[in-house]
């Protein structure tokens, strides 16, 4: 169930990104969802890849402080009011979203995909299932 | 013309002055002797005792006393009057978080209020002027001393305290004061402020300004004075001693003059301990001759000076110091505040922090910054930004705790810090001074 997304501690400034994307590319790593926190000093960036344990170990390898978080992979219809209702769907299971970003997408063309970074990932799932809402499955990532 | 607060000591020959140290050195040696057995012990050590020391030219024979001495004697180690006798004490920080806490008897605040008072008549202050000690008051001895000496002056006394520049500024103006005491990187930034507001100098009326606690620069004198439209005076203390006024500068703005009838001052190779002749630049060492509560016998400032007994100009005969132009340790003085950086250390690791770090001391518009960086490691990291936060503020937190003082704290990435290969590179000091 869900997704793995690795999170990256980086300096905030210049050339920080750069060299965390250098040892992406480097190692031909496709990122499928990016996001990026940042305070005055450091900075997270969040990452959906296709091949995670390779990406934490060259990561690893070239210096960069990461871990992994599990978080939910949301199918939302591309249509006016979509991710209103998925979140209509949370807000009554008083399940809390601590962040979200979009995936880079796709394929697919009637979903809008978005990254949920919740309190309670199981019960997330189960009402949005309830309601018929799709949630991704890492190994589904690579036909987006 | 020049004022003085006590001018038949203060101009006094230096036969005479010579006459006062030698007798009240004996007289100090003999009153911690038979009062404060941790000196009786230290002495024994060398095989002295009281009989050994008859005049000033036997001070070298005297065992030296340091910071890590008021350590291991804190709190009461080292005074050597009954409690009772005692009416206050004033503190700064030390290492480990363990303070040096300095007593006084009724007469040492006396005392210690005329160096202060002598230093404000040496700056032009008279009964005629309004005092405005801007120095924190409490522990540290900034406003305290300058607040007592002002009094002992006559000078209408303007107790502001730190801080609220706005309301300094309102105090200066509204109440015409004419010295202001403060750190000198307080003068400049209350400077600074009044220039932001179009005031210029002739429409200030501060003629003068004592400044001290920290370490300043000649270049930041000649700025100082010219936004205030003042002449900038330096004074320096140590609270171990008593607090600002150990000594002061006079007119001539060339070095500060010892008070030397309470305060025996000698220069020392800091490694040997020997002690150097008059010009040479080493360590200063203090021997307080007067003070009854907390009386210390060659105590290591660790700041290196140099001393001249050159005639001044002002018609003072009491030695000069220059400005410290450094330390014999790692303490950095940081707005007025000293810090170690163990200090800084120790707060690191009781927050799980490794002890890859480094201290960035910088001066911004005249205030000093702290930056403590340290490496983030894979167990704090997590993909939750309010959790990181919170703990660099746990951290800021604690630092302000031990230090008394606001640092920043930055997170770097792992081995973003250079590992030396002898010794760490802990501090960075940007500041020039």
């Amino acid at each position: 169930m869900s997704i793995k997304q690795i999170s990256v501690f980086l300096e905030n400034k210049p050339g920080s990104l750069y060299a965390m994307t250098g040892v992406l590319a480097q190692n031909k790593i496709d990122m499928r969802a990016f996001s990026l926190a940042e305070t005055s000093d450091f900075g997270i960036a969040r990452i959906i890849v296709d091949d995670v344990y390779k990406t934490t170990t060259v990561l690893k390898d070239a210096g960069f402080i990461n871990n992994i978080t599990t978080v939910l992979g949301v199918a939302i219809p591309d249509v006016p009011g979509g991710l209103s209702e998925v979140l209509r769907v949370l807000t009554d299971a008083q399940v809390n979203v601590e962040y979200m970003y979009a995936f880079l997408g796709g394929k697919d063309t009637e979903h809008a995909y978005m990254i949920f970074r919740v309190a309670d990932n199981a019960a997330a799932t189960a009402a949005l299932a309830k309601q018929g809402i799709k949630v991704v499955e890492q190994e589904e990532i690579d036909k987006l | 013309m020049e004022k003085y607060y006590q001018p038949e000591i203060e101009c006094a020959s230096r036969e005479q002055i010579k006459a006062w140290q030698d007798e009240r050195l004996v007289k100090q040696v003999r009153h911690v002797w038979e009062n404060v057995p941790y000196y009786r012990k230290k002495m024994e050590e060398k095989g002295l005792t009281p009989d050994d020391i008859r005049s000033s030219d036997d001070l070298h024979k005297l065992p030296f006393i340091t910071k890590a001495d008021l350590r291991e004697a804190y709190p009461y180690g080292l005074v050597a009057k009954p409690l009772k006798e005692c009416v206050r004490i004033q503190s700064t920080s030390g290492t480990t978080g363990k303070r040096v806490v300095a007593f006084y008897t009724q007469h040492d605040i006396d005392l210690w209020e005329d160096c202060c008072a002598r230093a404000i008549m040496a700056a032009g202050g008279t009964d005629e002027d309004v005092c405005q000690v801007s120095y924190g008051y409490g522990l540290f001895t900034g406003g305290p001393g300058l607040n007592g000496g002002s009094h002992k002056v006559g000078c209408l006394t303007i107790p502001t305290s730190s801080g609220n520049t706005e309301r300094q500024i309102m105090f200066i103006q509204d109440l015409n004061a004419t010295i202001l005491c403060c750190t000198p990187s307080y003068a400049a930034y209350i400077g600074e402020t009044m220039k932001e507001m179009g005031l210029t100098p002739d429409q200030i009326p501060l003629k003068a300004g004592i400044f001290g606690a920290e370490a300043w620069s000649e270049e930041m004198r000649q700025d100082i004075q010219n936004t205030l439209g003042i002449k900038a005076y330096d004074i320096y203390g140590l609270t171990e001693l008593s607090g600002p006024g150990v000594s002061f500068e006079c007119s001539a703005q060339t070095g500060m003059h010892v008070n030397e009838d309470h305060f025996i001052a000698e220069i020392i190779d800091p490694d040997t301990g020997e002690v150097l002749p008059e010009g040479s630049k080493g360590e200063l060492v203090f021997t307080s001759i007067t003070k009854e509560a907390f009386p210390l016998l060659r105590y290591r400032t660790r700041d290196i000076c140099m001393l001249t007994r050159e005639k001044c100009s002002c018609g003072r005969t009491h030695v000069k110091m220059c400005k410290p132009m450094g330390r014999s340790d790692d303490m950095l003085i940081i707005r007025g505040v000293n810090v170690f950086p163990s200090q800084i250390e120790t707060v690191l690791l009781n927050h799980g922090y490794p002890a890859n770090y480094q201290i960035i001391v910088d001066r911004v518009k005249s205030t000093d910054t702290l930056d403590v960086q340290v490496e983030m490691t894979p167990e704090m990291f997590t993909d939750n930004m309010g959790e990181i936060a919170k703990r660099q503020k746990e951290l800021v937190d604690g630092l302000r705790s031990m230090l008394g003082l606001a640092a920043k704290v930055t997170l770097v990435a792992p081995k973003s810090i250079v590992r030396s290969e002898g010794k760490a590179v802990r501090v960075i000091d940007k500041r020039k001074i």
